[in-house]
This record gives structure tokens, sequence and C-alpha cells, in this order.
């Protein structure tokens, strides 16, 4: 019989000694292709990594990943960790250059999980082509933490950043896919629901969709609908930017497993997490070639123009319902769906 | 009624059953019904009281009010549980709770404010408030705390009082009691028309409650009142059907009963859960939140059931208190008097995450419904 050590993780592991070593070299590092963007990467096991940056605008952003369950349907906690930061860096025009990655576990977690979510992470690095340049590991007690927190934070460089803020009055609004998948898939997959459906998560890297669409100009301001959903993402595009956006209800894609779901629990799918989804405004004479610039990628077959950005009740966004009425779609309260991102 | 066949009003919604969901939200079909609203508002100002949180939410979500000719209002009266249970109740709640009791009831309650404090304050403070989504989830609890007393404080309309006469009558372990502030929603509707000023030209009847008492409990009140009393459903096309029925019957001078909603309710009724109901609980009088106390709009545990009726298993006191933190204009939204945006409070210091009055607190609350879905008549 193997020792408990091999197959959970123990307070051992995040002592920094022997068996530290041990996880490192057998389990975590050998997942990882690409392990350096300079001089100094993961292997040399520095106090840090050194990144040589191509020319541009430097952008960092940084995120902890706390999803439950670990694993849903569509992906699991590894991907969403290089997602989430890859697509921060994305929305923010720029491309990515370098990531690291700090676990955090909860005593007894099994290591067999951790190989998978570190395996499903290094997959998508290698997608990307992005290295892992540094990490860090620490375990904590036993119910100081459920299971496993995931932080990473990335390195980019933009010709030019685009900021949320930038977009004007007379600007397309689009989004470059299916709105609510990741926030609804999630829900369906959690203990107690009982809910079966053929919905995944959207999660997926956005780079490889915006990288034609950047290079073809015109983009005033980009967002990933994450937290709070597209509702979020519009108001606080509306509200830097001191102008109103009109959305058309009927324009905003959703599938009809998210739309049923969303019925059925009662949460709206458009204050739910995308996960691999950008909300983008764009001058108006540019917005059908990004357009179909975007429906040219397979990521981007279901990208819609769905509003744009008007004069009227500045930092507001007003919705056309589908059934021909209008509201304001206002900032969702509080978290209908907590630890989903 | 519900036979009468919908002529002039241009819809299918009429034909139950076959109907499929997305033809309930064409629209183009809406837009000719809204055309028939237009066409037939009477010309004097029309206000139309609905009872029921769920067609507060479908209102505000489709965004229906900005459809409404200008003279026809449309105004949520005391149809969440949650805001008009009275302080008095929560305050026996907590209390109970406060003596060790595990105290199960539905989400929103705990975070209505009684006199002194709120359920889930009085569980941060230690005691056993538990969040269930049913009485029977309450029983569950009961039955894995044999040696705790377990309290299910029962709230809402017809629509869920069967369900906890279901558990009382179905031999409930000996340490599981129920705390009920059941309340009926028929008795509601003719305290409404008897409270002036009146201006109710018209109700929507709750769909959900009128599945189980029938189409036909409302008609004592809509002949006593000679107000129209009209059965809708959940969809915004049921929603605006309903409202076309009751300005038809406004425009004739007729005070009827009509069922816009015949793919789920019928003349009589649910005579099961009726008959659960009379089983389980006897009417008796009940003070609501911002109104007071209306004659046989709540439901006693019967005495055969005493020994499950937490009333008498905890001789808690509570008294009748200020239902109402100064400045909130909650009692004249549960009238419907007032909507959320006249309240001063409303948006600022009053919003769901920090609300003042129930109607902020229960998300089938009018206050909070109107924050979270941008209501805004005529947007």
């Amino acid at each position: 019989m193997s020792r408990l050590s091999d197959e959970r993780v123990t307070s051992l592991h995040g002592a920094g000694g022997e068996l530290m070593g041990k996880l490192l070299a057998e389990r975590i590092l050998p997942a990882f292709r690409l392990r350096r963007a300079g001089p100094i990467g993961l292997d040399e096991l520095d106090d840090g990594a050194v990144i040589e940056l191509p020319p541009g605008q430097v952008v960092v952003t940084t995120d902890n990943h706390a999803v439950k369950p670990f694993f849903f349907p569509g992906g699991d906690i590894g991907k969403l960790a290089v997602c989430g930061t890859a697509n921060d860096l994305a929305v923010m025009g720029a491309q990515p250059v370098a990531i690291t990655m700090a676990l955090l576990l909860e005593e007894g977690f099994s290591l067999a999980d951790l190989e998978a979510i570190l395996t499903s992470a290094a997959r998508e690095l290698a997608d990307l082509g992005l290295p892992l340049v540094a990490g860090d590991t620490k375990v904590m007690g036993r119910g100081e933490l459920d299971g496993i927190v995931i932080n990473t934070t990335g390195v980019g460089v933009a010709e030019r950043a685009i900021s949320d803020a930038g977009l004007a009055v007379g600007d397309a609004i689009l989004v470059t896919g299916t709105v609510g998948d990741h926030g609804m898939a999630l829900l369906a997959a959690r203990e107690g629901f009982h809910l079966q459906t053929e919905l995944t998560s959207d999660v997926a890297p956005l780079w490889p969709l915006l990288a034609p669409v950047l290079a073809a100009g015109g983009i005033t301001a980009m967002k990933d609908p994450t937290r709070g959903g597209l509702a979020a993402a519009l108001n606080e595009m509306a509200r830097k930017a001191r102008v109103g956006i009109e959305v058309r209800e009927n324009a905003i894609p959703i599938r009809p497993e998210a739309q049923a779901l969303s019925d059925l629990l009662g949460i709206s799918p458009l204050e739910v997490a995308c996960e691999g989804r950008a909300v983008i405004a764009v001058t108006a004479d540019h917005a059908e070639t990004v357009l179909s610039l975007l429906h040219a990628h397979p990521q981007g077959k279901e990208a819609r123009i769905i509003g744009r950005a008007i004069p009227d009740y500045p930092g507001r966004v007003v919705l056309n319902t589908g059934i021909g009425g209008r509201r304001f779609l206002e900032m969702p309260v509080g978290d209908p769906v907590p630890r989903i991102c | 009624m519900g036979g009468r066949p919908a002529l002039g009003i241009p819809l299918a919604v009429t034909e139950p059953r076959a109907t499929p969901p997305f033809l309930l939200r064409d629209p183009a079909r809406a837009r000719a019904l809204v055309d028939f609203l237009h066409r037939h508002a009477p010309p004097e100002m029309v206000r139309i009281v609905h009872v029921c949180g769920t067609h507060e939410m479908t209102i505000a979500e489709n965004g229906l009010r900005s459809l409404l000719p200008s003279g026809v209002e449309v105004l949520e009266g005391p149809g969440c549980p949650v805001c008009v249970t009275p302080t008095v109740d929560l305050d026996r709640a907590v209390k109970i709770a406060e003596r060790g009791a595990i105290v199960c009831t539905f989400g929103d309650m705990t975070r209505v404010p009684g006199t002194r404090v709120t359920l889930a304050e009085a569980r941060a403070q230690g005691a056993d408030v538990r969040v269930v989504l049913s009485a029977a989830d309450a029983v569950v609890v009961a039955r894995k705390n044999p040696d705790r007393d377990v309290v299910f404080f029962a709230v809402g309309f017809e629509t869920t009082a069967p369900g906890t006469a279901a558990v009382l009558l179905d031999d409930p372990p000996p340490n599981f009691s129920v705390l009920c502030s059941h309340k009926l929603i028929p008795a509601a509707l003719d305290a409404l028309m008897a409270t002036p000023p009146t201006r109710i030209a018209g109700f929507l009847a709750p769909g959900h409650v009128s599945t189980v008492i029938g189409a036909a409990a409302y008609r004592a009140v809509a002949a006593r009142h000679h107000v129209p009393i009209v059965v809708a459903g959940f969809e915004p096309l049921d929603i605006l059907y309903a409202i076309a029925l009751v300005l038809r019957q406004v425009r004739e001078g007729r005070a009827e009963v009509e069922n816009g909603y015949p793919r789920a309710v019928s003349e009589e009724g649910n005579l099961r859960a009726q008959e659960l109901l009379a089983m389980a609980f006897a009417p008796c009088d009940a003070v609501w939140r911002g109104i007071g106390r209306i004659p046989g709009s709540g439901l006693n545990i019967r005495d055969e059931l005493a020994r499950h009726d937490a009333r008498h298993a905890f001789s808690v006191q509570a008294e009748e208190g200020e239902d109402k933190p100064p400045g909130c204009l909650c009692s004249e939204v549960l009238l419907a008097r007032a909507v959320p945006t006249d309240c001063p409070l409303f948006r600022d210091p009053c919003t769901p995450l920090s609300p003042v009055g129930p109607c902020m607190v229960g998300s089938e609350g009018a206050c909070s419904v109107w924050y979270r879905y941008g209501e805004r008549p005529h947007l």
C-alpha cells in the first residue's frame, strides 16, 4: 500500500523540505513544457524570473480562482486559472507573454486531482504558447481552506492598451458569443440541484480570437464579462465612459439551455459569468469588419452586434426587452452565484 | 367566466395547454395586445393591482409598464409573503430560536427586521437558524436532530400552505412544530377594497394561488365591491392579456371574475390541496405588515394538531410593534397607493444589500424588484 503522502496533500508538502521538492519535481513541473520567457525561468528555482519583453506597453494582471466544483462541464479550475488571467490581458489589448501560478492547497487534497488540474492548466498554456515562469505552493491545515485556490499573475504587451472607458457615443457594442454559459453550467453542476443539462462552460482563451480583431483597428473599449456577467460589464463601461448604452435583448445570443436554466432558477443569464467571451465597443465604421473577423474564428461564430453607445442616460444601460418593452439593465446586486471564477 | 370568448382581444393565450411557451413571449402578439390596450384604454385613470411577487418580476423584467397607455397603472399590492409578515411573528420566531430550538424558514425571511433583530442576526449571535426550501425539508432536519426542538416558521399564501398542511398531517416527529404565519389572498383583496380611499379599478389574481383555490374563490369579493378580478399567468403575454380583460370589463361596466390563465387554473381549483388546508388549519384574523389586522385572512393550526403548533409548544410572548421604519413608504406600497420610486428612501439609503423596509428585503417585494430590474415606467 502506498503511503498517504503519495495520494493526498499533507502539511509536509508545504514545508519546503524534501517532500515538497519531490512534489514539484514529480507532479508539478513536468506538466509545463514552456518554462521561461527570458534567461531565468521555472527550472532555475531562483527567487524570481527574468522576462524579456517585446516593445510596447506592459500590462500586468492578477486573479485568485476559487471556483466550485473544481471540475465542471467544459473545464476545471486549472484551465480557468490560465484563461481568466490570459483573458484579462487580451481584453486590455495585450498579447500574453508570461504567467506565474501560486497554489494554495488544503491538507488532504487529492494528488490525483491536483495532477489533473495542473495537466489541464499546462495544456491551455501550451496551446497559447504562454510560458509559466514562476510559482509557489502552500499547504493550509484541514478546514483552513476549501480544497484549492489558484492565483495566477499575467504579463502581457500591448501596442496600445484598450481600457473599459474608451467608448464614445455612436460606437457599436458587440459580444463575441453566447452569454451566461459558464455561470449556468456551474450552477447546474453544483451538488443539490440535481439538474441534467447539455450546457458546458464557455471557458476558453480569448487572445487567438481577439488578435486579428485588434489588428483591424477601431476598437475603443473591451471587457470580459466575468463576475456579474454582461450586465456588470456594460454598466461598468457606461459608467466609466459617462455614456449611455442601449442594447436589444433579442440580439443578445443566449443558448436555449442557459435560458431554460435561468427561467428555472430565477437567475438572469445576463448576470452570470462568462469565461471565454468579450464585450467589444468599436467605432461604427469598423463594426461590420470586426464582426466578420469574429465570425471567421471558430470561437466567434455567434458574435453579434447587440447595441450602441448613446448620449442619453449617461452611466446607465437601457435594455429594449424581447417583448418590446424598455427598462434599465442594472448592475447586479450582490453575487447571484458565489464561487464561480 | 372563463368560457366567455375573448372577442376583440387579439390573442391565442386563451387556447390552453397546447400553447408552446415561446409563443407567450412573441413580440408580434405582444404588439397586437398593446395596440388593443391603447385603443381601448378608458379616458379616466385606471389603477390595476396585482398581489404576486412573480407577476411583478414578469412585469419588471420585460419592461411591460413602458408599453401601457399613460392612463393605465399596474401596482403590486401585498403580494410578497415575506414583506407582509408582521414584526410580531418575526419577534416570536427570534425568541424561539434564542431559546435553543432550530428554526427553519425560507431564505428571505432570515433578513427581515423584527423589533430587535433579524433571524440572520440572531444566528450570528449563536441561534440555530436554517434556510430550507420546503416544510418537508424542515421535517428532515427534525428527524436528523431528534434531541432538539425544530420549528418551521411557515410563511406564504395558499401556494405554500398546502405543503405545510401535508407535513402536519403526515405524522411528523414529536420534536417538530410549525410557527404558522400563512395568509389568504381573497381576504387581502377584500381588505384593500374596504380600506378608503379606494382607487382600485381591477385586480390581477395570482396564478399560483389560483391553481389551489380556483377562480371561483374570488367571486364573493368581485360581487361585494363591484370590482373586476382576472386570474393571470406569469409569461409577459399572460399579463398583457389579463390587463386587456380588466380594461374591457372596466369599459363595459362589468365586475366579474375571469380566468386569463385557463391552462393552469380551473374554476374549482385543487380540491385535494383545499382538503388538506381544511384538515390542518382553521381561518383566523391575521396582522399584515403595513396594513394591519385583516379578519379571516390567516390560518391557525387546528386543535387536534396543537402538539405541533409552536405557539403552544413555546409560550413566547411578542407584542404587535411598529411595522414601519421612519420615512419608509412600504405600507403605502403594500396598500397599492404608491410605487417604490415614490419613496424618498428608495436607492439612497434603501437598497437590497442594506434594506430599510420589508419591500426591499423580500426578493419578490416591489422595491427589490424595481431596484434589481431597473423598473421605471415610461422610460
